[in-house]
């Protein structure tokens, strides 16, 4: 026997045909229970062993950015610096301050990590590879996505420090402001798709989505960013302002646990954007789906890297300010053009789709554009060193 | 409903990333907001002044190093200065011409050092930094030929500096000077026009002329302002009122201005060690001078134009082997005296900021 909702998915009937095979016949009635749990061992597994992949590469890219090497001492290429870092942080002494609320404290780092793990079982890594095809998989992204706050602010409140606290404050701010656009510009993606599975989704692009909606592919990334704290909306742990933010009093493997959910939640978000604005899995024959996933995904992390690597933080009033008076109103755009064209063009064929391309990526330049002239302080031209015409000493300077 | 809130007392240092050493602020906070501060100093106090008393007037070249440890060669330059015009000594040109072009390469590794810090502080992540460490770090490399050491360098001495540069130093000096305009380029490319740059500096900490004036604030802040005060301008020292250069200022005296008057300046400062090496003359480097050096009764100051503003030495000679009052007018204690001004209403984020475009440094705050 086995449950229902897996009853269509390829991952699941292979794992279940090899156990099958394997288990003596008196244990048929698990076989069901074992596959599935074999099976969400192996993806949650696999984030697991991807994301310390992902330090090692943003280190190493990084580096590259900032004229270094980045860890290159451990292992071929540095690729065990990771496991070096981790092994470092199990044995270091775990402090728990004094001021701090215990069970609040101990307990946030595992909340934190949780909606990271929940939300891997919605990602299509390949046309065949998800654990589960949910049809209401956005609106489960977005509400278990949302539940990392909570982790986050009660680290910063149980920590009893107030650099901690301003980060999980700052934190909030953020996720209040930042889930607004971050749904509209989905919005858009479900009207295209008619549906809320990202199966469904990915099945439902002509051709990827960021070349319907740059749009909302813009707000979208810019949300995500800032929902997964990256730079530069990396306010809540800003290192030259509140010193680590929420974990600022965290040491040893809960630091480390911190750490491996900020960075989980990089590789969940890039996989997101993958699925939803890449076309996911999907690609030419000579490669199977997952490395054509794993290449797209890969692109996104780079730029996510790079524009890390580049910008300087925002503060935090320019952060509010970016997302309601930028991205709001350009999300808003992006969905009622989206609505419009779906009336006029119910369902495009090749010419329409050119179209819609078309006529989005002017809308998109055009609306950037203006907003950013109209908030931005781009309009200060670099000037030349005034030269002086005669040197004021010993005068009265008024 | 109402709700309450009280103000959060929160103490910036003297452990904190930004605060460029070990500077304390007690900040008291509405939210974000700061509504109050108290600045605490004295933490690397190592009674410099106190020191130079005990010591001869050459030995007190190597305190004047721990100063503002990030510009040496300039601390250096201050007291000999001090010393020789307490003891009129004449000093060769070449040994004049090698002090400028110390001086002047100094300036541009300090500027390099406070524009890197202040974009870090900014939060670009290294990247800005670690462009500006690789340049500074080949100045450190012409700085080793000239007197082996690269931060301590106590190279100049009373009466010239301490050795003539060796021969392979000019042509490492020539080839630094051709790349360096393009690095800047690659700053300003990177970083000046960048949309979130503009935003976190333009109207951050605006100060008037009239209040920077009064505070006796000098330096690049008082430039951004828009006072053209360059003491190498106003009352030269060494070789500057035979070289040609100009004063970059500012308008607003804001973040950006300060961030724009450095890198200008680090240009001008490049022009300046070309006309140096086109013109050096041959001969001695250094005055004979005794090396227990008595300078007759009296007292001196002479200032001089550091990267972070006008320092000065104000020396009294009791006629003895060493001074009998060493006063340091140090410019990056004198520029915060402003802090509350530019700091009270701002945000939490600024303050870093404006600590970072004050370039501060704790080696000369505290002496």
């Amino acid at each position: 026997m086995s449950p229902s909702v897996l009853e269509n998915n390829a991952l699941y009937q292979s794992i279940y045909s090899a156990i099958n095979w394997v288990m003596p016949d008196f244990l048929d009635s698990i076989v069901g229970y074992a596959a599935a749990f074999a099976m969400v061992m192996l993806v949650a597994n696999l984030v697991l062993v991807i994301t310390p992949l992902f330090i090692w590469f943003e280190r190493r890219i990084l580096g590259r950015f900032q004229q270094r090497l980045g860890p290159n001492r451990w292992g071929p290429f540095g690729l065990l610096q990771p496991i070096a870092d981790a092994i470092k942080l199990i044995i270091k002494e775990d402090i728990v301050p004094r001021g701090a609320d215990r069970l609040v404290f101990n307990a946030a780092p595992v909340i934190l990590f949780m909606p990271v793990m929940l939300m891997v079982a919605v990602i299509p890594f390949g046309t065949q590879f998800y654990l589960v095809d949910l049809n209401v998989a956005v609106l489960y992204i977005i509400a278990v996505g949302t539940l990392e706050t909570i982790g986050i602010f009660m680290a910063g409140w149980a920590s009893g420090n107030r650099y901690a606290l301003m980060g999980a404050v700052r934190s909030v701010a953020m996720l209040v402001s930042y889930e607004v656009p971050l749904v509209m510009s989905l919005a858009a993606v479900l009207l295209w798709a008619g549906s809320m599975s990202l199966v469904e989704i990915v099945d439902k692009q002509p051709v990827p989505l960021i070349l319907l909606q740059p749009l909302g592919f813009f707000v979208f990334i810019a949300a995500t960013i800032a929902e997964m704290n990256r730079a530069p909306f990396d306010l809540i742990e800003a290192e030259s302002e509140i010193v680590a933010g929420y974990h600022t009093e965290y040491s040893g493997m809960k630091f480390g646990v911190f750490q491996l959910a900020e960075f989980a939640s990089v590789v969940v978000g890039a996989g997101f954007i993958t699925a939803i604005f890449l076309k996911g899995a999907a690609g030419w024959s000579f490669l199977p789906s997952p490395a054509w996933f794993s290449l797209k995904w890969l692109a996104v992390i780079f730029c996510i890297i790079w524009i890390r690597a580049t910008l300087p933080r925002v503060r935090v009033d320019q952060v509010m300010a970016f997302a309601w008076k930028f991205l709001l109103p350009l999300s808003a755009i992006n969905l009622i053009l989206v609505a419009v064209e779906m009336v006029i063009w119910p369902s495009p064929n090749g010419a329409q789709l050119w179209m819609i391309g078309l006529i989005n990526f002017a809308v998109a330049a055009v609306a950037i554009a203006v907003l950013a002239t109209a908030l931005g302080h781009r309009n200060f031209a670099p000037r030349s060193p005034q030269i002086p015409t005669s040197t004021v000493v010993g005068e009265k300077v008024v | 409903m109402s709700v309450s809130s009280n103000p959060v007392t929160v103490n910036i240092g003297p452990q904190h990333p930004s605060t460029h050493g070990v500077f304390r602020l007690k900040v008291e906070f509405d939210g974000e907001e700061i509504l109050d501060l108290e600045p605490v100093f004295g933490y690397l106090h190592r009674g410099t002044e106190k020191l130079a008393e005990e010591r001869n007037y050459s030995q007190v070249i190597t305190l004047t190093d721990r100063l503002d440890y990030t510009a040496s060669m300039t601390n250096n330059q201050a007291y000999v200065l001090t010393c020789e015009k307490l003891g009129q000594i004449d000093v060769p040109e070449r040994g004049l011409y090698l002090r400028v072009i110390a001086a002047e390469l100094q300036r541009v590794a300090a500027h390099l050092m406070a524009t890197g810090f202040l974009l870090q502080d900014m939060g670009a992540m290294g990247t800005p930094l670690m462009y500006c460490f690789r340049e500074r770090e080949r100045i450190l490399e012409l700085f080793e030929m000239l007197c082996g050491a690269r931060i301590t360098n106590s190279y100049m001495r009373i009466g010239g500096v301490f050795y003539d540069a060796p021969e392979s130093f000019w042509p490492a000096l020539r080839q630094f000077l051709a790349e360096m305009p393009e690095y800047i380029d690659e700053y300003e490319s990177l970083m000046t026009g960048n949309e979130i740059l503009l935003g976190r500096t333009k109207g951050v900490s605006s100060l008037s002329i009239e209040d920077i004036v009064n505070a006796s604030i000098s330096g690049p802040m008082l430039r951004a302002a828009g006072l053209s005060w360059d003491v190498r301008k106003s009352d030269p020292y060494d070789i500057y009122s035979s070289l040609d250069f100009e004063v970059p200022v500012g308008t607003q005296g804001d973040v950006y201005d300060r961030y724009w008057v450095r890198l200008q300046e680090m240009r001008q400062s490049l022009s300046l060690v070309e006309q140096c090496v086109s013109r050096i003359p041959q001969g001695p480097v250094r005055a004979e001078v005794p090396l227990i050096f008595r300078p007759p009764e009296g007292d001196a100051y002479v200032p001089i134009e550091a990267p972070k503003g006008e320092l000065g030495f104000y020396i009294v000679s009791d006629g003895g082997i060493s001074p009998y009052r060493c006063k340091i007018r140090a410019p990056s204690f004198i520029n915060l005296t402003l802090l509350k001004e530019m700091l009270i209403g701002r945000k939490m984020a600024d303050l870093v900021v404006i600590l970072g475009s004050i370039d501060i440094n704790m080696g000369e705050v505290d002496r």
